[in-house]
């Protein structure tokens, strides 16, 4: 709370991408409390760590300042917000209290899930089940929400090459603690990315934490080593790729399915065995996400490092 | 499906085979849809489970003669703007972002789809976010800088809208423990009477209006819509606002039901005075626009008015016409801003003074806006008049004379602001006489009368449009009783 009230009156914006990122890890805390371990672990990522560093960027092309906005606009949005947050407010009184075992939310399609996704899907992670293939539509949905997000940066920022702004070929490489720095946890990132990618059926985790992780690697070493041997070890092109493929191996897992006479998405038909082919299908489907999530994170990156304004 | 579509765009990387993906991709969509809604006219709903799991615990698609008719609505308008889309396409973006347009068009395509198509609440949201963030692409991709400001403030006006959607959608989900549509309907008239359910329909309903530019919360959109290349106001105007007055239809009568939505929260009473204010205040303001595009945007507004006439006079016959009118005005909104798209490519500007004496230079293409205006006003023969018609029949069976007045004089109002339009190109010299304007070329010029030809077609030939939104609009009506 108090942190957000501190974003909202800064005029630094960088102090405040700074707190943002407080902001998100103090969120992130709060969801460990409340036991939702997979979205914890998502807001950490996505929020606190991802997220920051885009702003940062984003900042680079900008300004650090804010423009002085009249008194009179103030007013007004201030206004909206109370009536807003009153409404909320307003709207909770009546509420199942929190952690109440017989409000509506728990007692619908909750015990379905939590009694039936083993036998039915086969893995530990109930949420993975639940994301991947019970609401797995909605999954491709939010796939597809991050690829449009980039293909609109990239359309915007992304499409007129040349490498200036910030982040000179060179980057900080005389920097020495850096540059050793960031060799050492290179590697360790990367492999982390892919624990938490396969993982996500057992434990907290999944195709979008991992991609997001698997991006900072990159990001990490674009900044240290420069934009130039980033882009020599991922050509922006190749990441543009990854990205669609990760949202077309995803769809075409569907399709595929289709073929086999399922329904959408219907992984029990992909082997012979239903549970199975969840199991194969989840994985398939997490490793798109995966994928489209971390290329399109880096082409994010790409496009604001190498943006030039256009003449 | 167009989702497909997308990622593919992008990996061609070239401008004129992206168009070709695109377009024969809205064509099969285009084609599904029909197929859908005949299914749906002669076998009544169809649902599919998508990942085999049945309704409440995973997803559905539930398609009824409502949303069957928006999907052809919207997949129509894209398949007919592309081919369109194409020459002007070329000559008003950056040729290096032409490729990033088809692809961002496709997933905006998706998005609208999406959000019609699904029968689960958190589904719309999903599908929601994908067409929003495609269409702030869209529309900064013009070479106008402006149209960055104007993206920048529908992107802001947007997000706010798909928070509040989202409140909305959490506050339902804790009281009832469902997402799914159907299921919802069944569970919240045991819940209907607490605070936590008004509120979650109060933010869902503020929610939509934002998306579908209710007055008074239509500041974005007339700057979106100018600033637009010519290709995606035609499609948005057709399409984006539609599909959010779909979306209220059916929160408001499928999921709430008529009797909460209008009975204990009395929307009804809201909606229409702000409606109505909505309609003349955003004539007046068309009216003295000095850029027509403009001028189009803020008639979309007072449109959007007349559909939610329709609906907050909950009758069978309200509803029917703001249907009807949903596929009339993206009918002619679409024809109109594609013969302005002709405008654009031969004198590069829509402003009224840069218009004056095209009429002469462009028979066919100032043509085709006169045909499209008279629509707009309301002219027996074309679209518009059946929709005026059918709710001025609405407003008359509930006795509201007064209300059936206010629409005619409204229908005035809409021809001044044509008028002015034709004034400038047909009896104004030409700002530069020197100048050399020819007719545009014959592949604008197809796409369009074929536009104004069904505006025409759909006027005279009504059993189509008029039948199937009577069906929907029983079958609405009725999921009260």
């Amino acid at each position: 709370m108090a942190t957000a009230i501190a974003v909202a009156r800064l005029d630094q914006l960088f102090a405040a991408v700074m707190l943002f990122g407080i902001y998100s890890l103090l969120s992130a805390a709060l969801f460990v409390v409340m036991d939702a371990v997979d979205v914890a672990f998502t807001e950490a990522a996505v929020g606190a760590g991802i997220a920051t560093i885009l702003m940062l960027s984003a900042l680079a092309l900008t300004s650090r300042t804010q423009r002085p906005v009249p008194r009179r606009r103030h007013w007004m949005a201030t206004g909206v917000v109370v009536v807003t947050g009153l409404g909320v407010i307003y709207g909770t009184l009546d509420m199942p209290s929190y952690g109440d075992p017989n409000a509506p939310a728990h007692l619908h399609v909750v015990p379905h899930y939590l009694q039936q996704s083993m036998a039915e899907i086969g893995i530990p992670n109930v949420v993975t089940s639940v994301l991947a293939s019970y609401r797995g539509y909605d999954t491709l949905g939010e796939t597809v929400v991050i690829f449009t997000a980039a293909v609109g940066v990239i359309g915007r920022l992304g499409v007129v090459p040349g490498i200036t702004a910030y982040v000179k070929s060179g980057g900080m490489q005389h920097h020495l603690i850096l540059r050793i720095t960031a060799k050492l946890m290179l590697p360790l990132i990367l492999l982390f990315a892919l624990y938490v990618q396969f993982h996500g059926d057992y434990g907290p985790g999944g195709g979008f934490q991992a991609g997001v992780i698997f991006a900072s690697a990159f990001i990490l070493y674009g900044l240290v080593f420069g934009l130039e041997d980033a882009t020599a070890v991922a050509p922006s092109i190749v990441v543009r790729v990854v990205a669609a493929c990760g949202v077309l191996l995803y769809a075409l897992v569907g399709v595929l399915s289709l073929f086999l006479g399922g329904n959408y998405l219907d992984y029990g038909v992909l082997v012979e065995d239903p549970t199975q082919g969840q199991h194969i299908g989840i994985l398939l489907v997490e490793f798109g996400v995966g994928m489209t999530v971390a290329a399109s994170m880096i082409s994010l990156f790409y496009a604001y490092a190498s943006y030039k304004p256009e003449e | 499906m167009p989702l497909l579509a997308g990622p593919v765009c992008l990996l061609l990387h070239h401008p004129r085979l992206s168009w070709g993906l695109a377009t024969t991709a809205s064509w099969i969509a285009f084609f599904i849809a029909l197929t859908l809604l005949d299914q749906v006219l002669s076998n009544g709903t169809i649902t599919y489970a998508l990942g085999g799991w049945a309704a409440p615990w995973g997803i559905e698609y539930r398609i009824d003669e409502i949303n069957a008719f928006v999907l052809l609505i919207v997949s129509g308008i894209s398949a007919i703007t592309l081919p369109f889309a194409r020459t002007s396409i070329e000559y008003e973006i950056n040729p290096r972002r032409i490729y990033i347009l088809y692809t961002a068009w496709m997933l905006c395509l998706t998005g609208l789809l999406g959000i019609t198509i699904t029968g689960d609440v958190f589904n719309v949201f999903v599908f929601l976010e994908i067409a929003s963030l495609s269409s702030y692409t869209l529309i900064s991709l013009s070479r106008d800088p402006r149209s960055l400001t104007a993206a920048f403030r529908y992107l802001v006006m947007g997000t706010i809208g798909a928070t509040f959607i989202l409140i909305g959608i959490a506050l339902l989900y804790i009281m009832t423990g469902t997402l799914n549509m159907m299921d919802l309907s069944q569970r919240i008239p045991a819940v209907a009477d607490t605070r936590t359910v008004k509120m979650a329909f109060t933010f869902l309903i503020v929610g939509i209006g934002l998306k579908a530019a209710l007055f008074p919360m239509h500041f974005w959109l007339p700057n979106a819509y100018a600033f637009a290349p010519s290709a995606v106001s035609a499609l948005f105007a057709g399409t984006a606002t539609k599909v959010a007055v779909y979306l209220l239809l059916r929160f408001f009568f499928t999921v709430f039901g008529p009797e909460f939505s209008f009975d204990v929260m009395q929307s009804d009473r809201v909606l229409l005075p702000l409606a109505l204010v909505g309609v003349f205040a955003a004539s007046t303001a068309a009216i003295v626009q000095s850029d027509v595009k403009r001028m189009l945007g803020y008639s979309s507004v007072a449109q959007i008015g007349y559909m939610v006439i329709g609906i907050s006079l909950v009758s069978v016959l309200g509803v029917t016409a703001g249907i009807l009118h949903l596929f009339n005005h993206a009918l002619m909104k679409a024809a109109l801003f594609v013969s302005l798209g002709c405008v654009v490519y031969r004198i590069g500007s829509t402003r009224l003074t840069d218009m004056a004496g095209v009429g002469r230079a462009m028979p066919w293409t100032m043509g085709a806006f006169v045909v499209g205006g008279l629509s707009l006003v309301g002219v027996p023969l074309t679209v518009g008049f059946i929709s005026k018609w059918y709710l001025i029949l609405a407003a008359l069976e509930q006795q509201w004379w007064w209300l059936a007045v206010l629409v005619l004089v409204s229908s005035l109002l809409a021809l001044i602001y044509i008028w002015r339009v034709v004034e400038f190109a047909y009896f104004k010299a030409p700002a530069d006489p020197a100048r050399e304007i020819t007719e545009a070329p014959a592949t604008l010029l197809i796409p369009t009368w074929l536009l104004i030809l069904a505006n025409v077609y759909f006027g005279i030939d009504t059993s189509l449009t008029v039948g199937v939104a009577e069906r929907a609009a029983k079958l609405l009506m009725g999921t009260a009783s």
